[in-house]
């Protein structure tokens, strides 16, 4: 646009062009009675899941049914601290609003005794040496900042023990 | 509420985008004339004033022509009372959505009206564009804040 072109007689920015458009959506999100059982867990520090009583498989976070058996998951199951790396990715591209310095591991964990893997993130090894059958176990947060939020889990670190047995997390990759 | 073992957590959650758009010549006229103050229209084919300006005639499809300034007055064609203001209403306070037609204009125009009570609204009213001050209006229709009865401070 060329100097003084279209412009108002008392304005020197130039004529309006492009309008600022935001959506905006507020909400509130209800985690249901099963997640909070598990976030409350977490807010102490443990891993909480839920048992079908059908297949008797274990789920964390359960959503308070199994999806397989259609049925409620009541029995409320403590998980280990423990778990096996079933698979993983090195995350080596920056993105908006990125919060851990690249690169780094963004990792599906099993714990030990559940039937279900979740996300974690791998942290205290060259991201080069992470590998599937990795034992990792999980860094809490200082107890005072422990709150309702997978917040609390800072990382997962290796435990040093030898790795799983293919066998043993095949059926949860 | 206590915090027994079967109390369900929530959380608020807010999703944002920021968009911006292009505007284009003609509601980028309008909307400049905001910025100044000023309400503008677009003359159609048959020397109707349509405001908010099209770009293109709604009946012929014809490019519209030379623009125009309309009101700051006008009169109400239709109103709808908002008794209890929504967050993300324009104003606050109880308001009308109104249609006015500017003086000068051939269309009428989506705006709220600022009025104390639906008894001080009624079709026929005469109403007038309340700007934002000069400093705060960027090119948007809030520029205008509201409109008010014609006649009030």
């Amino acid at each position: 646009m060329t100097s003084g072109d279209q412009r108002g007689p008392s304005d020197e920015r130039g004529p309006v062009t492009t309008l600022a458009t935001p959506i905006r959506l507020d909400y509130v999100f209800s985690a249901g009675i099963a997640q909070s059982r598990n976030l409350r867990g977490l807010a102490e520090g443990k891993f909480v899941g839920q048992r079908c009583g059908v297949c008797h498989k274990v789920y964390v976070p359960s959503r308070g049914s199994c999806p397989v058996d259609g049925v409620a998951t009541d029995d409320v199951v403590e998980l280990a601290n423990t778990g096996t790396v079933t698979t993983y990715c090195v995350v080596n591209v920056p993105f908006a609003g990125q919060s851990i310095e690249i690169p780094y591991i963004c990792a599906m964990v099993l714990l030990d005794g559940a039937d279900i893997s979740f996300m974690g993130l791998i942290q205290e090894i060259p991201t080069d040496e992470v590998r599937m059958g990795l034992r990792v176990e999980a860094v809490w947060v200082d107890p005072e900042d422990l709150g309702p939020t997978m917040a609390s889990v800072k990382y997962f670190r290796p435990t040093g023990d030898p790795d799983a047995d293919y066998e043993t997390y095949k059926d949860y990759t | 509420m206590a915090d027994s073992a079967d109390d369900v957590l929530t959380s608020a959650h807010v999703l944002e985008y920021p968009y911006s758009r292009s505007v284009g010549p003609v509601i980028g006229a309008f909307l400049t004339g905001l910025r100044d103050g000023k309400i503008i229209g677009a003359t159609g084919s048959g020397g109707v004033v349509i405001v908010p300006p099209t770009e293109y005639d709604p009946y012929t499809a014809e490019p519209t022509g030379e623009m125009v300034e309309v009101g700051p007055e006008g009169t109400v064609e239709s109103w709808a009372w908002v008794g209890t203001p929504a967050p993300q209403h324009p104003l606050e306070t109880p308001f009308a959505w109104v249609l006015v037609r500017l003086d000068g204009a051939g269309t009428s125009m989506l705006h709220v009206l600022d009025a104390p009570s639906p008894d001080a609204v009624s079709t026929k009213m005469r109403v007038r564009a309340d700007f934002v001050a000069e400093g705060e209006r960027i090119g948007r229709i809030q520029d205008i804040r509201a409109f008010v009865p014609a006649g009030s401070a």
